[in-house]
């Protein structure tokens, strides 16, 4: 903050304005300032802060004092910032209204959005350097003063002292970032626990809040997931962690697979565990090796593998004579059907769909038609006629 | 007479080789027949492969289907299996078809011979595939080739004996 002058808020003569953004806070290194409600303008020769309120009150850098900058987006609570490196402060500075910083950056929070706009105009700017082509008639520094500053800070030291900054800036940045992040895991668990508290508070006082309302709540609460996720932190690797997991997906699997008419695709399979574990993502080695599970531990679940390769949930009970029987009793209502059209008729995925018909294909109750327009099962005729 | 199809012959199913074996069997069985009537009918002895993916036989125009190509060798192939079939050239395009084998030719020949009470007579090749006798008859126009197979199978069955005469050649029946 210390390399900032007092500015009288005027352009001068051949210096164009770029852009300008409200609403911007100014931090010293990373200490709020009391810089905190103003509009930043960047000009082909400086970057003015002006306080919103007070038009005097404005403060003013040299661009071509910025070594570089960089993005910090923002996080929860957290503005976006654009962090901008300075060089050391000139010999004759003029007066400003820092006296010392014990930091060589500053950082420009935008609390009213426009942060990436202004970060394009900025790095054109400033590899542009209009600056140094169209000198203006304000007693500013030449270039070649701050030139010779840079000359001073530059050599291997130099260099590796700005590296270490760089990152040790970059560390610091990371464990904000990861930080958030389980501070929302905790928040997560926390709302699960609180929304598992209000449903049973539903249970027990039905009368109290209207049917509609319950149903409305309840669909809030599954699209929630699952309270405690089965994860290799909770229940170790291995078989162990696989069949704890089994046993979590067959419950919860049990109602869409049934709505599903008794078969789900693996795929799906996957997208809803997914969809409903949140944060405790599951990966799809460890699905399959789960899934794999079902049948060792009597659960009422079965993974299916189709000659094809396709690999299917489907509950335990699932009778596949049945769905034969009734895939071949809509053909022969039809006389004919392509697997699009039998997806669409009965609800089910169009893979889904195909596999049912060459499995009745297979058992010898249905016969295909592979012509140009698309693969059609017809009645196997060549068995039951003649 | 117009040529009476099977049923098969309208279903689209027909015309993609079937995947289940089962069914498959079924399928081959019926184009072997078909095959074998098509040719009866038109009295056709020969098969050019890609000619023939073309006609009426393969290609059904009504419902807009036709028989692949490596479908089709493989009926000709069912065919050859049951003797039907003889293929002229290497590359499998061209084939000689009967739709009787040589044996039963000879058997209706020699039929035909001892009704009329012909044994002991000799006839030349052409008498009997051409001659005013055998007209009616049903290997009345037997390709000569054919002809001489199936004399050549009474032969080994001493039922015959084969002349060769100046220009053509003759059979003397026993």
């Amino acid at each position: 903050m210390d390399r900032f002058v007092w500015a009288s808020g005027l352009l001068e003569i051949n210096e164009t304005l770029v852009i300008q953004q409200r609403g911007v806070r100014l931090y010293d290194g990373d200490e709020k300032t009391k810089f905190d409600l103003g509009t930043v303008v960047l000009s082909t020769h400086r970057l003015l802060w002006r306080e919103q309120k007070k038009h005097d009150c404005c403060i003013a850098l040299l661009l071509s004092q910025i070594i570089f900058f960089e993005e910090q987006a923002a996080g929860i609570g957290k503005s976006a910032k654009i962090v901008v490196h300075l060089q050391p402060i000139p010999p004759n500075k003029e007066a400003g209204p820092y006296q010392s910083s014990k930091y060589s950056y500053i950082k420009l929070s935008f609390k009213e959005h426009g942060q990436i706009e202004f970060y394009r105009r900025l790095s054109e700017e400033l590899s542009q350097k209009r600056w140094e082509r169209i000198s203006v008639s304000q007693p500013m520094q030449s270039p070649g003063r701050s030139q010779a500053g840079r000359v001073r800070a530059a050599g291997i030291v130099g260099i590796e002292r700005k590296l270490e900054e760089k990152r040790k800036e970059t560390d610091k940045n990371i464990t904000e970032a990861f930080e958030d992040l389980s501070k929302l895991m905790k928040k997560a668990k926390e709302m699960v626990d609180l929304s598992k508290l209000i449903a049973n508070k539903i249970k027990d006082k039905q009368g109290d809040i209207s049917e509609d309302e319950t149903i409305r709540f309840k669909s809030y609460l599954l699209s929630m997931g699952i309270a405690n996720p089965v994860t290799r932190e909770t229940h170790g690797s291995g078989t162990h962690y696989h069949m704890q997991l089994a046993k979590q997906l067959s419950g919860i699997l049990q109602a869409p697979v049934e709505e599903q008419g008794g078969m789900m695709a693996l795929t799906e399979v996957y997208c809803l565990t997914n969809r409903a574990r949140g944060m405790e993502l599951l990966s799809p080695e460890d699905l399959v090796n789960a899934c794999k599970m079902f049948e060792a531990l009597n659960l009422p679940m079965r993974l299916r593998i189709f000659d094809s390769g396709v690999m299917v949930v489907q509950l335990q009970s699932h009778n596949e004579d049945e769905m034969i029987a009734s895939a071949v009793e809509t053909v022969s209502e039809r006389g004919f059907i392509s697997s699009e059209e039998y997806a669409k008729l009965v609800g089910i995925s169009v893979l889904l769909a195909k596999e049912r018909l060459l499995l009745a294909e297979k058992v010898g109750h249905l016969c295909r038609d592979d012509s140009v327009e698309s693969l059609r099962f017809y009645p196997n005729l060549f068995l039951t006629r003649d | 007479m117009s040529f009476e199809w099977p049923w098969q012959y309208n279903f689209p199913p027909f015309y993609s080789l079937q995947p289940n074996a089962n069914t498959q069997h079924k399928q081959l069985a019926a184009w072997c027949s078909l095959v074998l009537s098509y040719l009866r009918h038109h009295k056709l002895y020969t098969i050019d492969v890609l000619e023939a993916q073309e006609s009426p036989l393969f290609h059904n125009k009504k419902i807009q289907r036709k028989f692949p190509i490596e479908a089709i060798q493989v009926v000709l192939e069912e065919l050859r299996k049951k003797g039907n079939l003889e293929w002229i050239d290497k590359s499998k395009t061209r084939c000689l078809i009967m739709w009787r084998r040589p044996e039963e030719w000879g058997k209706l020949v020699y039929q035909w011979v001892s009704k009329n009470a012909m044994t002991n007579s000799v006839f030349t090749f052409y008498e009997l595939s051409n001659g005013d006798d055998t007209e009616g008859e049903e290997f009345h126009g037997l390709e000569e080739w054919l002809l001489l197979r199936a004399l050549q199978f009474l032969q080994s069955e001493r039922k015959a004996e084969i002349i060769t005469l100046s220009d053509s050649k003759g059979v003397k029946f026993f």
